[in-house]
């Protein structure tokens, strides 16, 4: 975020002065509100931030120039920390509800919205954890595996579905050299948490209060305390897709993983399977079956599509 | 006036926005109703569930597109990916015009999220009304532009808003989709007549008509679109079509959104006014 304090354009003659003034004015929106939720008093160079708003901003009868410009600071955060509420209800338990509003805060302001949608509010929250795990120690690692486990949510929900092959596709190509893409919605997760049993544990408490709070004026205190715990550390692989357009997860075995993780970087798939199975104990048997049993499941899932053409 | 140019030629009556928590009721019960308006936005996707219950809707109803991030009032150019995904959802939808605000939202590719209000002059009024005929003509339908409400007025304004989107639909030969909720909402927090406002646009520009509720606060209203319409707003829509004729009406209704029936029972409210008028025609 461009942090240079902006001069304050009094006229919008030219298509450079309404960008200034749309520059000063995004740049004041973006500024984090303060602790009552307020527009900070002060500017980015040190002045009072009620003279920067005179500048541009009319007052009237009611409302400063001040008062009218922090409006829109307001709705600017209220709305984009609501978005980010709904899209990290698990990273929220994670973390508590205060922390996980600092951490909110300090991304936001660090990477606002580049996407003319919502949806993609959270696309670098990843990086951003990785970057600096301040915001969620001492839980970081437990954090980033929950970011990411919502983050391949939205994904799955409305990213693309590509046409899947069919057996057609597949008749002339021998295992040697046959290449599979996966379809986008498709996120595959090497996790350090069962976070994908902790959002369930979640899902089922939150829904249980709202139907408390349905049933009465106010939810019962007892409700509104009772906490999931939170998961032990345990390696688990996580693909996260969607089906008949609902969304789903499934566990993976470490080789089923490590198989799909080869195809998607366009390996073979032989060479992914050899790979994958490379120091099993299993009898050659028991590995063909293993595999044709999997590969039957994610075709049925319609988790293959073309591969992408290398450029 | 029922249809014309803004519209498409379309006579599409009474309408309501297409939202999340009525997806059951319309698949389901497959209620009567004109038209519905969708945030183009929310489907300009991939993929999933969203275009899913489109298809399904566009199977049975009209559809017209209404979007919240074109910005015509930016300062940089449309983004051509942005551009690109629109035009596929007009292909699909088939609608037979679009809408979006004059205001501005985001710069430097970093979005507000927000309808933020222009500085009243003629230098953004041309450059707003190039980028609607630049959208217009890659999407190829026509486009209609809304007044939005605001909160705040800048010192670089040279004229009224009436007379900037007005200056702006001459400019971009585009049609205008008058929301009197808005117009109403501005003139309390901004000190002017709201009838002042409906009196001076060009009213055959005038494609389409919103309605909403708004909140009152101390010193401000907001455009909250989570309440019935309120009596004003209904006297301000009979004063508008009787000026601009019997035009596609759709309420919002966005927060706090009440059962599939009370929204629309709260729309068909306008068809009163609307007979009233085609009464009063009759008569004269």
């Amino acid at each position: 975020m461009n942090s240079k304090p902006r001069k304050s354009p009094r006229n919008a003659r030219s298509r450079a002065q309404l960008r200034e003034l749309q520059r000063l004015m995004s740049s004041a929106l973006f500024r984090p509100l303060t602790a009552g939720s307020g527009m900070q008093k002060r500017w980015m160079d040190g002045r009072k931030m009620s003279e920067v708003a005179a500048q541009f901003i009319k007052p009237n009868d009611r409302l400063t120039s001040f008062e009218r410009l922090e409006i829109y600071n307001r709705q600017y955060w209220f709305r984009i920390l609501d978005c980010f509420y709904d899209d990290y209800p698990g990273l929220r338990a994670v973390l508590g509800g205060r922390k996980f509003e600092k951490l909110a805060k300090a991304y936001l302001a660090q990477f606002p919205s580049a996407s003319f949608t919502l949806r993609n509010l959270g696309g670098r929250l990843e990086k951003f954890l990785r970057e600096d795990s301040s915001w969620t120690a001492p839980r970081s690692e437990l954090a980033l595996d929950m970011a990411r486990f919502e983050w391949a949510q939205i994904v799955a929900f409305d990213g693309a579905a590509l046409p899947p092959v069919t057996p057609d596709d597949l008749l002339d190509s021998p295992p040697g050299k046959l290449r599979l893409g996966l379809q986008p919605h498709l996120t595959l997760l090497a996790l350090d948490f069962p976070v994908d049993d902790f959002s369930i544990a979640i899902k089922k408490r939150d829904a249980l209060r709202a139907e408390a709070s349905n049933a009465m004026d106010a939810a019962p205190k007892a409700a509104r305390l009772k906490k999931v715990s939170l998961p032990k550390r345990e390696k688990v692989f996580v693909a996260v897709h969607r089906c008949d357009n609902t969304l789903y997860y499934k566990r993976l075995a470490a080789e089923a993983f490590e198989i799909l993780t080869a195809i998607r970087a366009g390996k073979t798939v032989r060479r992914a399977c050899e790979n994958a199975f490379r120091s099993s104990r299993k009898t050659a048997p028991e590995i063909g079956a293993q595999i044709q049993d999997w590969f039957q499941n994610w075709s049925s899932l319609g988790w293959f599509c073309k591969p992408r053409k290398r450029p | 006036m029922p249809a014309n140019a803004f519209n498409n030629y379309t006579d599409y009556g009474i309408g309501i926005g297409l939202r999340v928590p009525h997806y059951r009721h319309i698949l389901e019960k497959k209620p009567v109703v004109d038209w519905f308006e969708i945030i183009s936005e929310n489907f300009m996707c991939d993929g999933g569930r969203p275009l899913e219950v489109l298809d399904q809707i566009l199977e049975q109803y009209r559809v017209v597109q209404h979007g919240v991030s074109m910005y015509f009032g930016n300062a940089d150019k449309p983004d051509r990916e942005h551009l690109k995904r629109l035009k596929a959802l007009v292909k699909r939808t088939q609608t037979p015009w679009l809408s979006d605000h004059l205001c501005w939202g985001s710069v430097d590719g970093r979005y507000t999220h927000d309808l933020l209000p222009m500085p009243y002059t003629f230098a953004a009024a041309k450059v707003t009304a190039e980028k609607i005929r630049l959208v217009r003509d890659f999407v190829e339908v026509p486009v209609c532009v809304e007044n939005v409400s605001s909160y705040a007025e800048f010192h670089a304004s040279e004229m009224t808003e009436w007379e900037f989107l007005s200056e702006v639909a001459e400019l971009a030969d585009c049609g205008i989709l008058l929301d009197v909720n808005n117009i109403y909402v501005s003139s309390k927090n901004h000190g002017f007549d709201p009838y002042d406002y409906l009196n001076n646009v060009p009213h055959h520009r005038v494609g389409q008509i919103h309605i909403a509720g708004h909140s009152k606060f101390k010193k401000y209203i907001l455009d909250t679109h989570d309440h019935p319409v309120l009596d004003p707003v209904w006297k301000m829509y009979a004063h508008a079509i009787k000026l601009c004729g019997k035009t596609a009406t759709l309420l919002e209704w966005d927060d706090r959104i009440p059962s599939f029936d009370e929204v629309h029972n709260e729309a068909l409210k306008a068809n009163k006014f609307v007979h009233e008028l085609e009464t009063a025609k009759v008569s004269a």
